[in-house]
Formats: structure tokens, sequence, C-alpha cells
């Protein structure tokens, strides 16, 4: 019985998923509307991606000293923080942060204004809901989370000169110097390109969980955390394909 | 010490042999083996006020989703001002939505947006006006007619129900419709304010000659508002009539509904 509501609600998903490509892009396009989205999203989710990164970047760094010290590879904590953040713990971490705030949040608002007859009133009022609160919510999470990434993986490295600069010294030069010699353009990339795929899964999967929230005000508290749940699981499930990919491309 | 109560009016009377404006004709609706409508039918003319009677989850609210679009219709039609919503796509829907005032009942007031914003939602999505000056100047006409002129920076959170109801008619009224669906206006209100929202249906009939169809079960409303009304019993219109009439019939079914 579980299996199969998990199947139909995957399929369930994929639908809305397609619809979203199928009227997303068509006019009339509601680009104010995405704007203040890309603001809500991207820019008021800045402070607790910020902290988080700046957090990651410090742990790392402290955390792998006494191991890196005891093979005496002190100087190579620069290079291995970096690639550990640019890889991995920045898109994967901020992803997740996201997910918590901002699929919440979508499934939770969409979710009461569909308890509330609000979606309703707006399909009434010559407004295709769909585009509307749908499209918008999901193209703006599809390109604000990579920013995000991107400002967490700065912050998060930065985090981590100052954890080195705790116990030892280090210039910015040559810490920065160290990261950039190690890095590739298959470390980026594929690390960027993953978040794309982050941010639509919550974004789609927390529209589509409020979209279709009934059962009163219990509905839209289930909107909201099925929506976490969902859109994080779907975020591991990526990792994993986007590192079987990056591998099969002879990038890892 | 309070004045006197006002002598209740009665609803305007109906223009004879106006054209029609609505027409339901053999719909039914039903969800899974629910059937709700069973070739209900019912028209309604210019500047008529249509009260549907009808028990609470007798398909009262689904008849004026499927006259509004929202939902299909299984069986039947439904003609708007002549055109079949059925057969309507979205733009046409769109245009028609235009002249088609829809009161919900949980008001349906957009939370994130002030009362102004919710009022010129419906005016700039159907590209009905022509610049801000025109905007304000109807924002001020409905907020007028409601009588709350002075909450037009308030938050949708910051009123009380009557009010919250108030601003989703002035809501309705600023695209000045041609027929207004109120769906149970008068629900989870207090009977003073309900008496309000009442004598305001019957003030924007005498205003602008809207007709209206009314979803209640509140017989205040129903006497108050209706020049005639239609009885929903199992899924069709069972009986119609002034409130008069069907409050003096004699058949147990109507009965019900109009004893003390």
């Amino acid at each position: 019985m579980a299996t199969s509501t998990t199947v139909a609600e995957t399929g369930a998903i994929t639908r809305f998923a397609g619809r979203f490509f199928q009227e997303g892009f068509r006019p009339r396009y509601e680009v104010q509307e995405l704007l203040h989205q890309c603001f809500v999203v991207g820019y008021q989710s800045l402070p607790l991606v910020g902290i988080t990164g700046f957090i990651m970047g410090m742990v790392l760094t402290l955390q792998s000293r006494p191991t890196m010290a005891q093979f005496g590879a002190e100087s190579w904590i620069p290079t291995m923080v970096g690639l550990t953040i640019i890889r991995e713990m920045g898109p994967i971490i901020t992803a997740l942060i996201f997910a918590g705030k901002i699929g919440s949040s979508i499934g939770a608002e969409l979710g009461s204004m569909r308890v509330t007859e609000q979606i309703d009133a707006m399909e009434v009022s010559g407004t295709n809901p769909f585009k509307y609160l749908v499209a918008t919510r999901v193209l703006a999470t599809t390109l604000m989370l990579p920013v995000l990434t991107v400002l967490a993986d700065g912050i998060g490295l930065f985090a981590s000169f100052l954890g080195i600069n705790l116990k030892g010294v280090t210039s910015l030069a040559l810490f920065t110097n160290n990261i950039v010699s190690a890095l590739t353009f298959g470390d980026v990339v594929p690390a960027v390109i993953k978040t794309f795929f982050f941010g639509f899964a919550v974004g789609i999967i927390g529209c589509y969980k409020g979209y279709y929230a009934d059962k009163g005000t219990e509905g839209v508290g289930q909107a909201a955390n099925s929506a976490v749940v969902a859109s994080s699981l779907v975020i591991f499930i990526l990792d994993l394909l986007a590192v079987q990919t990056t591998g099969l491309l002879g990038l890892n | 010490m309070l004045p006197a109560p006002a002598p209740v009016a009665a609803p305007a009377p109906a223009p004879a042999a106006a054209e029609i404006v609505l027409t339901v004709a053999n719909v039914s609706k039903a969800f899974g083996p629910n059937q709700v409508l069973r070739n209900f039918s019912l028209d309604v003319r210019r500047g008529e006020n249509v009260v549907v009677l009808g028990k609470s989850g007798a398909g009262k609210s689904v008849l004026i989703k499927c006259i509004i679009g929202l939902l299909p219709v299984d069986a039947g039609t439904i003609q708007v001002l002549g055109q079949d919503v059925a057969a309507l796509d979205h733009a046409a829907l769109d245009q028609l939505r235009a002249k088609v005032g829809f009161l919900f009942q949980s008001n349906a007031l957009y939370d994130s947006m002030t009362v102004r914003e919710n009022l010129l939602f419906p005016l700039r999505r159907h590209w009905l006006t022509h610049g801000p000056g025109e905007e304000d100047e109807r924002v001020r006409q409905a907020l007028d007619d409601v009588g709350l002129g002075h909450t037009i920076d308030m938050m949708p959170a910051e009123l009380s129900g009557g009010m919250r109801k108030r601003i989703a008619l002035a809501r309705t009224l600023i695209l000045q419709p041609d027929i207004i669906l109120y769906d149970e206006p008068t629900t989870g209100l207090d009977p003073v304010t309900a008496r309000e929202i009442d004598q305001l249906i019957r003030e924007v009939q005498q205003k602008y000659g809207t007709s209206s169809l009314i979803i209640s079960h509140d017989m205040n409303c129903v006497r108050l508002t209706a020049n005639r009304v239609a009885l929903l019993v199992e899924g069709r219109c069972y009986a119609q009539g002034t409130y008069a009439e069907l409050k003096a019939s004699t058949n147990p079914a109507i009965h019900e509904f109009f004893s003390e």
C-alpha cells in the first residue's frame, strides 16, 4: 500500500513537473512575481545560508587539522577543505538548509492558499494560478540555489582560512593559491550544475505538496512537513545520480 | 440608549420578463460514487436575486463552482451571458469571468497583500484600467460602496470577519460585474453583521442592477435578499417561488426549511 502510494505520488509529481515545462514558459510572463520570488527565496535566505556556510568551513578545518597534523600534512588542509566544500559539502548542505527553509514555506503558503480558496479566487480573477504561483516559485528556487551555493562556498572557504589561522599562520594568498591550483573545471562545473537540479526539486515538490493540500489546516501542516522530507530525500538521490554521472564522464 | 431598529425593507422587486443572463440546464455532477447534482436546472434574469436554498452538503457550492468554470460538469449545459461555459477556452473564460463576480465563503482575501492590492489584483489581471488615476478611483469607489474606505492600507489579518466579507465583496464589485455569485455570504457571521451583509447585497442589486445567485441556508438571508428562491434537494431543483410562496407551502420537504 505504502509503496503504491509512493509510486503514484512520484508519478503525480512528475506530471506536475511536466506541466511546469508545458505552461511555465508561455506568455503571459509573470516577471514581477518572479523577481519578487527571487528576492524572497534568494536574498532572504542569505543570512541562514551564510551562517551555515561559515560554520561548515570552520568546523571542517578544525576537525581535520589533528588528523592531518599526524601525517605532517597540515599544508594540505586548504586543498582538502576547498575540494570538499566546493564538490560536495557546499552544494548539499546549502540545498538541505534551503529545502528546510524554502520548501516548507512554499508548501505551507500554497497549502493555506488552497484551503482558504485563494487559489480559486486567483483563477476567477483572470490569472492562471499555476503560472503565477507555481512557475514563478520553481524558477526562483532553480535560479537562486546555485547563487546561494556559490556564496556559501565562498563564505565557507573564508571561514576555513580563519580556522587555519586560529592555530597556525597562513597568508590569504597562499591559502587561495593552494585551493585554486588544485581545482579543475571538473570539480566546479558539475557541482554548480547539480544545484540547479536541487533547486528545481525543492521548488517543484514544495509547490506540488502545497498546491494539492487538503483537509483544512491539518493539510497545511502536512504539506509543509512532507515538502521538506521529500525534497531532502530527492536532493540526496540527485546527488547520488550526479556523482555517478560525473564518474561516467571521467570527472571524479 | 440604542436607536429604534430600522424597518427591514423587502428585496427590490424583480424586473418582470427581463432577459435571462444565466441558464443552468440539466446539470449533473458526481464525485466518485457521490452524485451531488442530478439534472439541476435554473434560470436567472437580469437584475434578479435568486437564492439557492439547501442543506449543508447538498451541493450548493459545487453548483456555483460549476457556473464559474472552477469545476467541470458531467452532463448538462451552463450558459452565462449567452456563452456556454464548457465550450470556452482559457482566454474566453477569463473574459467571461471579468463579468461575473464570485464571493467566496471563506472570503479568499490574499493574506500577503494589503486591502488596496487585493482590490487591484483582479483589476490589473483583467487589464481593465488605464493608469493609476483610474485604478485609485475604482478602488475608492468599491471601498466606499461597502463603507470601508479607511481600511485601504490595512492587511486582511487586521480586519474582523464582517469587514473581510465586505472587502471580499468590494473586490468582487471593483470589476463592475453583470452577475455576482455569493457562496454562503452570511455563514459564520453574527446576526447583526449578517443583516448588514444582506443589506449590502440588496444595495448592490439596486445600485448596479446586477443579477445575483446566492447560495445560502440562512433563512434570514433568504428572506431579505431573494426575489426568487430555488430549493436544492437531492441534487435537483425541487421547487421555485418567492419566499412567501414557498413559506406557505404545505409540502413537508419544503416546509421543513421554513418552519420556525
